[in-house]
């Protein structure tokens, strides 16, 4: 892109006069259009979770347009590859602040969360005029809305904390469950579950005992089948699990094949690649806390969402469009750009706090004490016997457990939040 | 106690089984040819994904047969208009070539059959419990991987030391010129060697993908272990291979359902250290760097490996 620039530039030199008269006319029309830019793994073991981000937003994007875009003006996704590094997102948040880009978005991996809230205030305090606004889609470390807390991120997906404070309540709800095993990738975000699970067990039901409390390696683990046997022996009933990708398709796949019989609550059964890589394993024994699947969109007869579904899907299968959250997050942003009037970040950030929102599966709230989202939570379960769309193709679909209001998934922030002077 | 123990035992032969289905081609080829072929894992990432595709049409066991063949023809392909080329540059060239070819094919993988894994599952005909033991069951299509790996080190052992073609090659690894001279054609040994290598990669991959997950990442998470075992075992030394791949594969499963720190053992005799020190760690949180030191301590105290041949 850069050298074609460079290229077109170098070209319309050689005219002269025209080359004056050209290039500003070129900034002008790409200045049109909102950009966001998209920083995540384009390249690299996740890649593969990076271009669904890629295709989803740029899909929204357009619907956006399609129906006049925010302020009269498109919305443009554009895309950078971060590597996975939370080195190379700080080098891409420059780029695109260079750009002249004042929205950035991001998803994979709470460690370039951190990197990027930490980024985003100190640019925004080094350029006033040329700020930034990170939209968080995924990256779910609690401390980004509580002592990392900024004015400048926001936060779409429900928080780690959240989520386990939503799978203890249902696993606490069922009487017949006594035993509970947990194993996790050994990082921040497997350490954090291991802990918050063991305690808000013990506060809800001392009676549970936790027979199993293991971390191991993160994306090391070619054969489970050890810890298969670690849980068997335990006599479990229930397995929580914050693992995703490999992790938690071969966790699931040596239990069926020992024939382990247990209920594994999952934070990423959904993700793309996991319901194909688990396929029959996972039948009845697979749950995960989302804010969405597609069968949801028929429980709750949302004509629209079926059918924004099903144009996805016609165009990309197999990828599938399972993250509400990132329609909710393009949205509210342009439910506050229109409240502002503008699209300038310090506005626009203004308006998006405390802004509510209907995405159709409830109403969502983005608090302002520290820019977490409260959102319906849903626990659903891999299954024959589902409504209307299976996953990724495999003859299984979700099936909705629970429904965990916005309200009761709320959970304290220690939040102190600094706000800059609002004009 | 006895339960998990078996189990282990069991689990860890099974492990080190599909490392050595892996190790040994690598090892035959590096004993031939001096190449150390950094592309291997990447020829059983090509298996399963060619074993995918063929049981879509033909079924499982047609897949058995074809895809390895498959590999191995493009293996044959690779060393015939890649590496013979590349040969007279010397060994670095070599190994740069092997190196890039690691990422051509992930990047042709993930063309051809996406990101998204692929659903390619074990055959019902084999989807079945073998035995029960203790209330664990053991799936038949694990004792089929053991059977399959076990018929391969018996076939190649057979091969190489017992036939006619067995014993040039290995008159090639230790004589080429000589064998060169009574008129023997050695490039085309090592043409063959490198197919025949690359198919028990792809042989592998088919046995591999159904029973983990067939995806573009699989190369990647197999191709370190794989090497720490062909150094273990000795560069080039099949029955180094065969015994490293078993340890490794034991020793990663043991050390995994260790429950207890050095700490603990220590407290045993009597000395109480705290758990929050670097000894409360539990042991099965090293289990997955065991290979790697056992590998770093063999090339300290013995540099040719378990049962290497040469020093180099």
């Amino acid at each position: 892109m850069k050298n074609t620039m460079r290229l077109v530039r170098r070209s319309l030199a050689t005219v002269g006069v025209a080359a004056a008269l050209a290039v500003p006319a070129i900034g002008s029309a790409a200045d049109d259009t909102i950009k966001i830019g998209l920083i995540d793994p384009l390249s690299g073991p996740f890649a593969n979770i990076g271009d669904l981000g890629v295709k989803g937003f740029t899909f929204l994007a357009e619907r956006i347009n399609e129906d006049g875009g925010i302020l009269g003006r498109d919305v443009e996704i554009v895309p950078f590859d971060n590597k996975g590094s939370a080195q190379e997102s700080l080098q891409n948040l420059r780029e695109a602040a260079d750009e002249g880009i004042q929205y950035i978005t991001q998803g994979l991996g709470s460690n370039v969360g951190n990197a990027l809230v930490n980024g985003v205030e100190k640019h925004n305090r080094r350029n006033p005029d040329n700020r930034v606004v990170y939209l968080n889609f995924a990256a779910v470390d609690p401390a980004l809305t509580n002592e990392k807390c900024s004015f400048w991120h926001f936060r779409f997906d429900a928080n780690s904390a959240m989520k386990m404070k939503a799978i203890t309540d249902s696993i606490a709800d069922q009487k017949q469950v006594k035993k509970v095993f947990l194993i996790n990738q050994d990082y921040s975000h497997g350490q954090f579950i291991s802990k918050a699970g063991k305690e808000l067990l013990a506060e809800k039901r001392p009676d549970i005992e936790i027979v199993g409390d293991v971390l191991h390696p993160l994306g090391k683990v070619k054969d489970f089948s050890p810890y298969i046997s670690q849980i068997e022996s335990s006599d479990a009933d229930v397995v929580i699990s914050g693992n995703w990708g490999n992790d938690l398709a071969l966790l699931v796949r040596a239990g069926a094949q020992a024939g382990l019989d247990v209920d594994y609550y999952t934070y990423y059964g959904s993700l793309v690649g996991t319901p194909r890589a688990i396929g029959e394993a996972g039948e009845g024994k697979l749950k995960t806390i989302t804010e969405y699947q597609e069968n949801l969109a028929v429980d709750k007869n949302q004509a629209d969402l079926q059918e924004l579904g099903e144009t996805f899907e016609e165009r990309y299968a197999p990828l599938e469009f399972n993250v509400l959250r990132t329609k909710t997050e393009l949205h509210m942003l342009k439910k506050a750009m229109e409240k502002a009037g503008t699209t300038d970040p310090l506005q626009v950030a203004y308006a998006m706090e405390g802004m509510t929102l209907e995405t159709g599966m409830g109403e969502v709230t983005m608090r302002a004490k520290d820019h977490q989202l409260l959102q319906p939570l849903f626990i659903s379960t891999l299954t024959k016997d589902y409504k209307k769309y299976d996953a990724e193709g495999t003859g299984f679909g979700w099936k909705t457990d629970v429904e965990i209001p916005a309200d009761e998934t709320a959970v304290p922030s220690s939040c102190e939040m600094k706000r800059p002077p609002r004009s | 106690m006895l339960e998990s123990f078996i189990f282990s035992v069991l689990n860890g032969v099974l492990y080190g089984m599909l490392l050595f289905m892996l190790a040994s081609g690598l090892t035959l080829i590096f004993g031939m040819m001096g190449v150390l072929n950094f592309a291997h894992a990447s020829y059983y990432m090509l298996g399963a994904y060619f074993a995918f595709s063929i049981s879509e049409y033909a079924g499982f066991w047609v897949a058995l047969i074809l895809a390895p063949i498959v590999v191995g023809l493009l293996g044959a392909l690779t060393e015939r208009f890649g590496l013979r080329n590349v040969h007279k540059h010397g060994h670095v060239a070599e190994l740069l070539f092997t190196f890039g070819l690691v990422y051509v094919i992930d990047e042709l993988v993930v063309l051809i059959w996406g990101r998204v894994p692929v659903n390619y599952q074990i055959p019902d005909a084999l989807d079945f419990t073998l035995f029960s033991l203790y209330g664990s069951q053991f799936p038949a299509y694990r004792g089929f991987i053991l059977l399959v790996a076990i018929a391969m080190f018996v076939a190649i052992y057979v091969l190489l030391v017992r036939t006619r073609v067995g014993m040039i090659i290995r008159a090639s690894l230790s004589h080429p010129d000589m064998v060169g001279a009574l008129g023997h054609n050695v490039p085309r040994i090592f043409t063959l060697v490198f197919a025949f290598g690359t198919g028990l990669a792809g042989l592998a991959g088919v046995m591999a993908g159904n029973y983990f997950i067939t995806e573009p990442g699989m190369a990647y998470a197999m191709g370190p272990i794989v090497f720490v075992v062909v150094v273990f075992g000795g560069l080039g030394s099949l029955g180094g291979a065969f015994v490293a791949s078993l340890i490794i594969g034991l020793v990663t499963t043991f050390a995994v359902g260790m429950n207890y720190s050095v700490a603990d053992l220590l407290a045993g005799m009597g000395i109480a250290f705290g758990q929050d020190s670097v000894l409360g760690i539990n042991l099965s949180r090293f289990g997955l760097m065991l290979p790697y030191l056992m590998m770093v301590l063999i090339l300290i105290v013995r540099p040719r490996g378990l049962m290497g041949a040469r020093e180099s």
